[in-house]
């Protein structure tokens, strides 16, 4: 049995499969946002100085790191609605499932990144924004965070990507994201080659999309004037005018 | 440069009350005494220059009276309240991070290493505590801001981020920045010792029309002309305490305590 292309083109323009990507990127794009926000207060919660603060969030990167993401998920579709009758209605889907799943497992990663990347800015910074008058909050929102999302960005994006893999996990509570989508078509036909082919053509198609973004986000984190010029066109006109006003 | 108007917003405080003092003044890290029970005062126009060599406490009393470091004992006075702690029933009361705050507007600073947001042009840089902490629209904010950095001399800068500045340029953005909350008194925690030699001349310059405009300013520095030319008073500080306490000419030409002399044979 040779490769068909005809079969690979008729599946690469399937819209299973998009609609498996789709799925599978929204996964990862959920978890991802669940774990940043979760990241965030861990890595707070790990760098104060209050042990009630602290010790959950050590407790927390403990149980997650420790289990295995595809265990999560089985907990998450199979255990938690016996437990609670809630959980048993429509609206709790293997996609809401699996998001929340995997979100709770990577938030235990994301704390790491987030807890480093907010070490890294330098201590005069907030010394400085405190010095002006600036409020705890507005310190952390206007000071620190722009600067540890740049150095968060790189690791970040690949987590994303892990993440994209991860949510073939998912096919064990029966979400028919992209891997599990070749699959059933595989079970079908045994036409192994060309199904898979195509899952790789897309997986390769997402991660390159992501990369793409990835680091025309991470050029708005150039902080030049040439690269503010491209970006923010508005501000410098209101500058201009103001130059020559004078 | 243009510093015509005065900096220092109209106050109509008795002329008698210090703008900025210290009482007592105790600070500590790990036991290592490092303020020893200072007492300091500034009055409104005054430029007041504080030497004395690296550890001798300084930096920490100015980090105190900035209220960016709680002390051990004593009290800091802004225009005769008392700011950054209260007294209640014979006990001290260290203020909130929020209250705090908000004390530390009346306050300017300028730290040694200038830390700019680098990740704001350095108009922002001097906009941000408009727009955050006074809520002003960011258009208005920026002409304020652009106009301040037109007193620094720095209106073709305005664009730039602070890692296309000099370090000269940084600090002076630095100082734009301090000043936009119109502080009642600015503390310069050695603001030139980060420089290269010819970069310090610039900023000296800034600080002399800011000092010459009526602003109240303690400087902490290595500068002895610079302390000799713009200052009101030099103090000398040496492991926790003040040693000596005089107008520029007698502390230079005729110091009264050995300390003194032997840390101006150093520098000269």
């Amino acid at each position: 049995m040779l490769f068909d292309p005809q079969i690979f083109l008729e599946q690469l323009v399937n819209p299973a499969y998009l609609w498996g990507a789709f799925l599978s990127v929204g996964v990862a794009v959920f978890s991802l946002l669940i774990a940043t926000v979760i990241g965030f207060f861990l890595a707070l919660g790990r760098t104060s100085k209050k042990l009630f603060l602290v010790a959950p969030s050590h407790a927390y990167v403990w149980f997650f790191r420790a289990l295995p993401a595809l265990l999560v998920l089985l907990i998450m579709w199979n255990a938690l609605p016996q437990l609670l009758p809630a959980l048993r209605s429509d609206w709790y889907t293997p996609f809401l499932a699996a998001s929340i799943g995997l979100g709770l497992v990577e938030a235990a990663f994301m704390a790491e990144i987030i807890r480093s990347a907010l070490s890294s800015v330098d201590e005069g910074q907030a010394l400085a924004g405190r010095a002006l008058g600036l409020k705890p909050a507005s310190v952390m929102i206007k000071v620190v965070l722009p600067q540890a999302i740049r150095t968060a960005l790189p690791p970040t994006g690949n987590e994303f990507i892990g993440l994209i893999k991860y949510s073939s996990l998912a096919s064990v509570i029966s979400l028919r994201e992209l891997l599990t989508t070749a699959q059933v078509g595989v079970n079908i036909t045994f036409r192994y080659a060309e199904y898979y082919t195509v899952a790789i053509i897309y997986y390769l198609v997402i991660v390159t999309i992501i990369t793409v973004v990835q680091s025309r986000v991470e050029r708005k984190f150039l902080w030049t004037s040439k690269s503010v010029k491209r970006v923010d066109r508005t501000s410098r006109t209101s500058l201009n005018q103001l130059e020559e006003q004078k | 440069m243009s510093l015509d108007k005065p900096v220092a917003p109209d106050r109509s405080e008795n002329e008698s009350t210090p703008t900025l003092q210290v009482k007592n003044l105790h600070k500590a890290y790990n036991g290592n005494e490092v303020l020893k029970g200072v007492e300091f005062a500034i009055n409104r126009g005054q430029v007041k220059a504080i030497l004395g060599p690296s550890g001798s406490g300084k930096s920490t009393m100015l980090r105190l009276m900035a209220l960016l470091e709680p002390a051990d004992d004593g009290a800091v006075f802004l225009d005769g309240l008392q700011i950054g702690t209260s007294n209640s029933k014979g006990k001290t009361i260290h203020h909130s991070e929020g209250k705090l705050a908000v004390e530390r507007r009346d306050i300017g600073m300028v730290f040694q290493r200038f830390n700019l947001f680098p990740h704001l042009s350095a108009l922002d840089n001097v906009a941000l505590a408009l727009i955050s902490v006074q809520s002003i629209k960011r258009s208005d904010a920026r002409e304020t801001a652009f106009r301040l950095l037109e007193r620094v001399g720095l209106a073709d800068r305005a664009s730039h981020f602070p890692s296309e500045l000099s370090g000269g340029q940084q600090q002076r953005v630095a100082i734009a920045r301090a000043l936009v909350l119109k502080p009642h008194v600015m503390l310069f925690d050695e603001p030139t010792s980060a420089l290269d030699p010819e970069l310090v001349g610039e900023v000296l310059e800034v600080m002399e029309d800011l000092a010459a405009s009526g602003m109240t300013m303690i400087v902490v520095t290595h500068e002895t002309r610079f302390a000799r030319r713009v200052a009101n008073e030099v103090t000398l500080f040496d492991s926790g305490v003040i040693v000596e306490q005089a107008e520029p000419n007698e502390f230079f030409e005729n110091p009264q305590h050995e300390r003194t002399k032997r840390f101006l044979s150093h520098v000269h």
